[in-house]
C-alpha cells in the first residue's frame, strides 16, 4: 500500500488487517512512555488547505508516536498567498525529503492528483465531498470494541443521519461499515440525499424515529450551518425536531446502541441530549481512536518494506 | 531429500528437564523470587514463560507473566515485512522489577535489543535477564543469555524449533 486516498481502495481484509495493528497502536497509547522508535527517520508534512482541529492534531500526535518528523506546512502563511501553484508548493517540499503528505482540501480530487506529483505517500485527511478515510477507519474501529466485533459487521444495522449529500464521513463511512458487512440506513430529508443514491449499498428513511428501535450504532453527521443559505433546510430548529438526537429518541434506542458523531458537534441541533449523559456514546473514544489508527496507517504505508497484502 | 535434513536435538522430557533447572538457577541467582517478573517475546517466548512460571510455582509463588512485541523497536524497519505478534501485554510495573525476558531460540540477538529498548518504555527494572531454550550462535551484537537450554551449534542456512515438544534443526 503507498497511498490511502479512498475506502474503495481497500477491500474488507485490509481494513480489518489495519484493524488489527491498531490494537497494537492503542497498546503503545497507554504505555508510561507512549512512543515508539519504528519510523525514525521518515518526514510526515501535513498539508491542511482547509480547517480542522481534530485531524490535524492527531495525525501529528500518531507521527510523533512513531518518532516521524512532522512538519505542519501553514497554508495561510505561506507562498500560496503569492500565488504559488498547488503542483509548485508540492514539488518544493517534496525536493526538501518528504516521506508521506497528509493533505485537506475542499476540492474533491486532490491528494488523487498530488500523487502524479510527488514520489511521496499520500494519505487524503479529507476532500472536498468525497472521502475521509481515515475517519472511516476510526470510526470502524470503534464499532469494533464498542460492540465487540472484532471478525466483521455481519448482523448490525447503523444508521448514518443527517446532510449525507455534503458529507466525505458519509461517503467513507458508509463503504467501510457495508464492506464489514453492516446493513446501513442513511436517514436525511430528500434534499440532502446524494443523487444516485440508488448505487449505494443503503436503504433510504426520511423517518429517524421508524428504526430507532433496531440500530446497532446511530451516526450523526455534522449540519453544515453554511447549507442553510441553500434553501435545503427550512429551519435549524425544524431539523432539531425531526432529526436531532433528543432525551426521547435516545431513550428508543436498544441499550446496547452506539451513538456516534465525527464532530465538531452542533449542540442544540443534531445532538439536542447532552452526550455526556448518553450512556451509549462514545464520541471521545473515537477522538481517542483516531490516533491510533492514523498511527496504524502511517506505519502499514511507510514501515513495510515490501507490501504484506502481495498485490501481484 | 530435504526431510532427512530434520533431526530433533531435544526431546519434550529434556526440553522439560531444562526448564526445571533453568527455574532453579533464577532462584539461584535472585535469591528467591522477590520482585521476579517474567516477560515472553512475542511470539515464540510466550511458552518458554508460561512453562517457566509453572516450575516457580512449584518453587515458591508463581511470579507474574507479561508478553512482549518488539516489532515496532525493531531496528529492520522498512527493510521486510513486520507481522506483529500479539499485543504486549505487561500488567505490572516494572520499577525496580527483575524481569527475566524469555525466548524461544537466541540467534542474531536483535530482537533482544529491541526487547531492551521496548522494556525501557514500561519503566525501569532493577536488572533485565535472558532465558532461551536454545542459543544457536551467530550473535551479531554484544547480547548473552543468563540461562540457557541447549547451546546449540547451527549453521546460517539451518532452521530451529524449540517447542515444549522438543527442539528441531532443519
Amino acid at each position: 500500500m503507498k497511498h490511502l486516498l479512498s475506502i474503495d481502495d481497500l477491500s474488507a481484509a485490509d481494513i480489518t488487517d489495519l484493524l488489527d495493528l491498531t490494537d497494537h497502536m492503542v497498546e503503545i497509547g497507554q504505555r508510561p512512555i507512549p512512543k515508539v522508535p519504528a519510523l525514525r527517520g521518515k518526514n510526515v508534512v501535513s498539508l491542511f488547505f482547509e480547517d480542522s482541529t481534530r485531524t490535524r492534531t492527531s495525525f501529528d500526535t500518531a507521527a510523533k508516536r512513531l518518532s516521524a518528523d512532522t512538519l505542519n506546512f501553514a497554508v495561510s502563511s505561506s507562498s500560496v498567498n503569492k500565488g504559488e501553484s498547488l503542483r509548485d508548493t508540492i514539488e518544493t517540499i517534496t525536493a526538501m525529503g518528504v516521506d508521506a503528505f497528509v493533505v485537506r482540501h475542499r476540492s474533491s480530487g486532490v491528494p488523487q492528483m498530488l500523487t502524479a506529483w510527488t514520489t511521496a505517500s499520500v494519505i487524503n485527511a479529507g476532500d472536498g465531498w468525497h472521502q475521509h478515510p481515515t475517519q472511516a477507519l476510526l470510526d470502524c474501529y470503534t464499532i469494533r470494541t464498542g460492540l465487540n466485533r472484532r471478525d466483521g459487521f455481519d448482523g448490525l444495522t447503523v444508521a448514518v443521519v443527517g446532510d449525507v449529500k455534503h458529507s466525505r464521513v458519509a461517503r467513507s463511512d458508509v463503504d467501510a461499515f457495508a464492506k464489514l458487512g453492516a446493513r446501513v440506513i442513511l436517514v436525511a430529508p430528500p434534499t440532502l440525499l446524494p443523487t444516485h443514491v440508488e448505487t449505494w449499498p443503503v436503504e433510504v428513511s426520511h423517518d429517524l424515529d421508524s428504526v430507532l428501535g433496531e440500530l446497532d450504532v446511530l451516526y450523526l453527521l455534522r449540519v453544515q450551518r453554511e447549507r442553510m443559505d441553500d434553501g435545503l433546510l427550512p429551519s435549524l430548529r425544524e431539523y432539531s425536531t425531526c432529526y436531532g438526537l433528543t432525551a426521547a429518541r435516545a431513550g428508543a434506542l436498544p441499550g446496547h446502541a452506539l451513538v456516534m458523531h465525527p464532530g465538531p458537534m452542533n449542540r442544540g441541533v443534531e445532538m439536542v441530549v447532552d452526550p455526556g449523559e448518553l450512556p451509549g456514546s462514545v464520541i471521545l473514544h473515537q477522538v481517542a481512536n483516531g490516533v491510533a489508527v492514523r498511527m496504524a496507517v502511517l506505519f502499514r504505508l511507510l514501515g513495510a518494506g515490501t507490501d504484506l497484502k502481495g498485490h501481484a | 531429500m530435504e526431510r532427512s535434513r530434520r533431526r530433533e536435538v531435544l526431546s519434550a522430557d529434556d526440553v522439560g528437564r531444562a526448564l526445571t533447572r533453568i527455574a532453579h538457577e533464577v532462584v539461584e541467582r535472585n535469591h528467591g523470587l522477590d520482585g521476579v517478573v517474567l516477560v515472553g517475546l512475542q511470539r515464540g517466548g510466550v511458552w518458554v514463560a508460561e512453562a517457566l512460571a509453572e516450575r516457580l510455582a512449584t518453587a515458591g509463588a508463581a511470579p507474574p507473566i507479561g508478553t512482549l512485541d518488539v516489532s515496532f523497536h525493531r531496528d529492520d524497519v522498512g527493510l521486510r515485512p513486520i507481522v506483529p505478534g500479539s499485543v504486549t501485554e505487561i500488567g505490572f510495573a516494572l520499577d525496580g522489577a527483575a524481569v527475566v525476558l524469555c525466548d524461544d531460540v537466541l540467534y542474531t540477538g536483535r530482537t533482544v535489543r529491541a526487547a531492551l529498548e521496548a522494556l525501557n518504555e514500561y519503566g525501569r527494572p532493577r536488572s533485565v535477564q535472558l532465558a532461551v531454550i536454545v542459543d544457536r550462535g551467530h550473535r551479531e551484537l554484544p547480547i548473552r543469555p543468563d540461562y540457557v537450554g541447549k547451546n546449540l551449534p547451527t549453521s546460517r542456512d539451518e532452521n530451529v524449533t524449540a517447542t515444549a515438544d522438543g527442539v528441531v534443526i532443519e
